[in-house]
């Protein structure tokens, strides 16, 4: 069980992203080439070389200036403005969507149903079954809702910033998911929960020394940390890379035209590309992230492996 | 990369650490969560599940129509059957006392028509036993005169003397008789 090694699968992104970069740096002229391997370089830390034509994504892109409140707990930035909108947005596609539920649905509400029903009968019922899944019910729709309202966010236009891509958010909707399932566990049996967890049957008794640790880093500490980290790096680095690709057509378009208007075109269409797999991702990462607390709750539930 | 740059992002120190939460952030993500639970849990789920416990009721409810359909269906095809069943068992009680009455009314036209031929044999064979009786008396009385003329012809002498012809025709007739007796097949010839 290695964090890292989860991590890794899940931020490689970064990795081929690089290569695109350097790959796209050797074949172009020297001025474009310091420029993008600026950029390779500097892509999470502010351009200290930054050329005045080209606008590199750094981490800052997360940390906006506040807006009001500044300095108290209840600072709001841009982006908890967005966060904002994606709940408003949230209660009133629900608030329509089952204010007069029909038994025979017509479009709108069947959307509603269907999405409702992915995290009811394809999560909740399918692992935990129909009584533990309707206990369970109301806190894996709101992670997978939550998750998908934020994620969002990061490619509809003016917000162009998922909510989820602070750390505020994965984090919270972990802990919710660390609780929950540490509290089915005690709930359903005390015991049974710390010995599957802890010591999982079928394994010689010396090897316990070492099994007993590595399965409590695994339960109790790195599965929140994974749950907060993969949505968080998804996030962050979805939204540097459409930053990036829409920073460099800008930037071949507008500063170095001429033939490099061409290579403004490709940066167009990759950032167009990334922007529908980003689309994926939204709902990809709401589904994993329900995926593996129904999951966590259901190891914790079961009376054996 | 991003473990590299993430260092160096916390060793400039003016920059943020991505995973290093705010307070603000903290408070803001748990209020957006509090939000969305009490509305998931309070209001959108349960009327999810009232209007999903109507559909079930009305599917069960169409079952039960379609159950008592098939219910009423049945007995009508049940009673459908029995009226058609009755009604082959009259056709063939009518048709069974039809064809009684039949033989009885041949049987009685037979015996009518027994009764009548043999009505009609009586009267006939009256009739002709009649006609013979006649025959016979006629042919006596003939035969006597016609044999005792002859007779009185061939001997050449009158009988007046009935006495005796009278004698002479009866023993004729006697013998005649006789002879009829001796060789009835005679007369049937």
């Amino acid at each position: 069980m290695s964090g890292r090694c989860r991590l890794g699968l899940f931020s490689n992104r970064a990795g081929v992203f690089r290569t695109f970069v350097v790959a796209r740096a050797e074949l172009h002229a020297p001025k474009q080439e310091i420029a993008l391997k600026a950029l390779a370089v500097n892509l999470l830390v502010q351009a200290a070389t930054d050329d005045g034509g080209f606008h590199a994504p750094s981490i800052d892109e997360f940390f906006p200036g506040a807006l009001f409140f500044e300095g108290t707990p209840f600072e709001i930035n841009r982006i908890m403005l967005v966060r904002f909108i994606a709940v408003a947005a949230l209660l009133i596609v629900f608030y329509l969507g089952t204010r007069r539920m029909k038994v025979v649905p017509g479009r709108f509400q069947s959307i509603i149903e269907m999405g409702l029903g992915l995290v009811r009968n394809n999560i909740a019922f399918d692992l935990l079954g129909e009584k533990d899944g309707k206990r369970f019910l109301p806190i894996l729709t709101t992670i997978f809702f939550m998750v998908l309202f934020m994620n969002i966010t990061g490619i509809i236009p003016l917000l162009n910033i998922a909510g989820t891509s602070v750390i505020g958010v994965p984090l919270v909707l972990a802990v919710v998911a660390y609780v929950a399932f540490i509290y089915a566990g005690i709930r359903n049996n005390a015991g049974a929960f710390f010995k599957n967890a802890l010591f999982p049957p079928g394994v010689p008794k010396f090897l316990y020394i070492i099994v007993t640790p590595i399965e409590f880093v695994s339960a109790f500490v790195l599965r929140p940390v994974t749950l907060t980290l993969r949505l968080l790096m998804n996030m962050v680095v979805g939204h540097l890379l459409l930053v990036l690709f829409f920073s460099a057509t800008q930037f071949f378009l507008f500063t170095a035209g001429g033939w490099y208007t061409l290579f403004g075109v490709g940066t167009l269409a990759f950032g167009f590309v990334f922007t529908l797999f980003e689309i994926l991702v939204a709902v990809l990462q709401a589904y994993v992230f329900t995926l593996l607390t129904a999951v966590y709750i259901q190891l914790a539930v079961a009376e054996e492996h | 990369m991003l473990h590299a740059s993430l260092v160096a992002a916390a060793a400039e120190g003016e920059t943020h650490n991505p995973v290093i939460p705010e307070l603000y952030d903290i408070v803001w993500s748990a209020v957006c969560f509090a939000v969305i639970l009490i509305a998931f849990w309070r209001v959108f789920l349960p009327r999810l599940q009232k209007m999903l416990d109507e559909r079930s009721a009305a599917i069960e409810g169409n079952i039960a129509k379609a159950d008592e359909a098939q219910r009423q269906a049945e007995a009508a095809l049940e009673q459908y059957t029995a009226q058609l069943a009755e009604a082959r068992q009259e056709a063939a009680a009518i048709r069974e006392g039809a064809r009684e009455d039949g033989k009885k009314i041949i049987a009685e036209a037979r015996e009518q028509a027994v009764v009548e031929a043999q009505r009609v044999t009586v009267g006939a064979q009256a009739q002709i036993e009649a006609e013979r009786q006649a025959a016979v008396v006629t042919l006596r009385r003939d035969v006597g005169t016609l044999a005792l003329d002859l007779a009185g012809n061939v001997i050449g002498e009158t009988l007046a003397d009935d006495a005796k012809a009278s004698a002479l025709v009866d023993r004729f007739l006697a013998d005649l008789e006789a002879s009829e007796k001796a060789s009835p097949s005679a007369r049937n010839n």
